[in-house]
């Protein structure tokens, strides 16, 4: 086979997820009634972007073979404490915005240590974390709110446009994968990642740095989760301790990976899968909006496509001639 | 060839010391435990009218954890439990108003509806091998669409039949019936678990997926949707109607019971009593902290960092090793 081709394989998950978003945002853009502008884009980035944050922080725990089911409350949690700390003169709200990417870091590291020291299942685990993670976000924002020295014009410069075209999410985005998704892809704790979620024992027995590889994966997630808290901080200006809000994100962020072709057993796609899985997920919601179909109606649709999604990316079953081939 | 010894519940012959769970003795100990220290803070908490009320608010948490008990038996989980409680709930409630034959069969609509979501997450596991986080996540979605574009995004206005009350809010001789139906579910899955070939092919799928390919996957989606649906219906009739995401709340605790009781996340593993023990921990940890009059973030935190503590006193997985 040539080189084109290996590639090509690698990356099916990645460019199915970036065909289906091209396809569902171009339906949304030709449908809406002020066509393709950049007000129209800024919306949909900015809906778009906190979603991909997640998902990229998901992926990496899902390259792992584990699941982060605390993600969502990790955000919310860095939502909730960036509306404090993001706060007064340029230099205080460079020192609350490190503080609120070093709680994400923090909220990783002690899933990480609960995973990997303790030995637990992730998904027990996190279930159990993002509960405690919930309640100190509850505690520190018992109501919604906001400081009132809130730095608006910092967050209105992340989440406007560059040069009036660009909207800045997207280019914040682009920074995020390439200076820490490829370094770390290109790593040796980045290959480690992908091994340890393809088999466990084989990179085990090749002398790999399984426990830093996974201590980096968890850590990154919290970081990513972060991003994502302190963006919603800059859409709201307030922060709001809401459960609905963190599960509903932690579900969305594992379908946005699946649609972005990470497998979920681990060592298979990328965050920049997840991202277009992301963005495709969510314009796939906006559809309803220039279709004028009533809101009520929406739950609904959103749950058949995320099921067709689904079901039609497990259609390799279909090709396999013995399926007792697909147990491990 | 480890595995055989592992594979639960043990016979009789063993010796009795050999048949002690560890898992499920720490977990009554956590119990115990427990209600020494609500004693403690109140010596209302040993009288036997306290002690049936934890266990009739148990007992919803009882028949949804025994439903994903089944599924996470099997190696797999089941996430739609949030809007199969409520759509149990709702499609009960609505069968009422539909005149005497509906209040009649409200019950069994209910869980019949239940049934049916539990087979659709079944054939996606079993026939389009769909991881079950997954599938049962987008059916969870779709369960909420169908409820929120049914009842247009408000509390429904139907009321629970009287059936529904009589079975959940009341009690005969002082022994509320949501107990005894608890009871009585519980002995069917010991039943089931224990002495049916499908019992022994769930505990088998959990061990060795190829070993016993197929079988049972679908009746075990099918009876946890069922039960979570039943679960519903008496959430519904012990207060009386449904309300939307109703069953929000009972999502991790039913995930967290099962595993607290000693029942392995990975499938295979695990005994009904245990199931049993995690569900009386769960309420009796829900209802010291309300009582005491924590706050909710402090509860939230407790909850969780109480999880995390049992399950690393028995709960680790081994070592990685070649």
């Amino acid at each position: 086979m040539k080189d084109w081709r290996f590639w090509l394989a690698e990356q099916r998950g990645t460019l199915t997820a970036f065909a289906i978003f091209v396809v569902m945002f171009g339906f949304y853009v030709m449908n809406h009634p002020a066509g393709f502008t950049p007000n129209v884009v800024q919306t949909a980035a900015n809906k778009g972007v906190l979603l991909a944050l997640v998902a990229m922080a998901q992926t990496f725990v899902v390259l792992t073979a584990g699941i982060d089911l605390s993600v969502g409350m990790v955000f919310i949690l860095c939502n909730c404490l960036a509306s404090y700390v993001v706060v007064g003169s340029p230099l205080m709200v460079v020192g609350g915005v490190v503080a609120v990417i070093l709680t994400g870091a923090v909220c990783g590291a002690i899933n990480a240590a609960i995973v990997i020291v303790g030995r637990l299942q992730p998904i027990v685990a996190t279930i159990a974390s993002g509960a405690v993670f919930f309640g100190i976000a509850l505690w520190i924002r018992p109501f919604p709110g906001s400081d009132p020295g809130f730095a608006s014009d910092f967050a209105d410069a992340l989440t406007g446009k560059v040069f009036g075209i660009v909207p800045a999410s997207l280019i914040f985005l682009a920074v995020a994968v390439l200076v820490i998704w490829i370094p770390f892809r290109r790593s040796v704790l980045g290959r480690t990642v992908y091994a340890s979620g393809s088999s466990e024992v084989a990179a085990y027995m090749s002398g790999m740095p399984l426990k830093r590889a996974k201590f980096l994966a968890y850590v990154l997630s919290g970081v990513f989760a972060s991003f994502a808290g302190l963006y919603l901080t800059f859409f709201t200006y307030s922060g709001e301790a809401s459960a609905a809000n963190g599960n509903t994100y932690t579900l969305y962020s594992i379908a946005a990976v699946v649609l972005g072709g990470v497998s979920l057993f681990g060592g298979r796609g990328s965050a920049v899968g997840a991202i277009f899985g992301a963005l495709a997920f969510r314009a796939i919601g906006d559809l309803l909006f220039v279709f004028e179909i009533d809101p009520l109606w929406q739950p609904l649709f959103q749950g058949v496509v995320l099921l067709l999604a689904v079901s039609i990316g497990s259609a390799r079953l279909f090709q396999v001639r013995n399926r007792l081939d697909l147990f491990g | 060839m480890t595995d055989t010894t592992s594979i639960a519940p043990p016979t009789k012959q063993r010796h009795w010391r050999e048949r002690i769970d560890l898992p499920v003795a720490t977990a009554f100990a956590c119990i115990i435990l427990l209600l020494f220290l609500g004693s403690l803070y109140s010596p209302n908490f040993l009288s036997p009218e306290y002690l049936l009320q934890q266990l009739k608010v148990g007992a919803f948490l009882g028949v949804i954890a025994t439903g994903m008990m089944l599924v996470i038996l099997l190696g797999q989980i089941d996430l739609s439990v949030p809007w199969t409680v409520t759509l149990g709930a709702m499609m009960a409630s609505a069968a009422v108003s539909w005149g005497p034959m509906g209040e009649m069969f409200a019950i069994p609509f209910g869980v019949l509806c239940g049934v049916l979501v539990g087979l659709v997450n079944g054939i996606g596991v079993a026939y389009l091998r769909i991881p079950s986080m997954i599938i049962t996540l987008a059916v969870n979605a779709v369960a909420q669409g169908l409820m929120v574009a049914y009842t247009g995004g408000f509390a429904p206005q139907d009321t629970a039949s009287g059936a529904m009350k009589w079975i959940a809010a009341q009690s005969t001789l002082g022994v509320p019936h949501a107990v005894v139906v608890w009871a009585i579910v519980g002995a069917l899955a010991v039943f089931l678990l224990s002495r049916t070939t499908f019992g022994r092919s769930v505990y088998g799928i959990g061990n060795k997926e190829v070993a016993a390919y197929l079988s049972g996957v679908i009746i075990a989606f099918a009876l946890c949707g069922g039960l979570a649906a039943f679960g519903g219906v008496l959430l519904a009739g012990y207060a009386g109607k449904a309300a939307q995401s109703m069953g929000d709340a009972y999502l991790l605790p039913a995930i967290a019971a099962v595993v607290l009781g000693g029942t392995s996340i990975l499938g295979g593993r695990g005994s009904y009593l245990g199931t049993v023990a995690g569900v009386i921990l769960i309420t009796l940890l829900q209802s010291i902290l309300s009582v005491m009059q924590i706050a909710e973030f402090g509860r939230q935190i407790i909850y969780g960092g109480v999880i995390i503590v049992m399950l690393l006193l028995y709960g680790r997985a081994p070592r990685v090793r070649s």
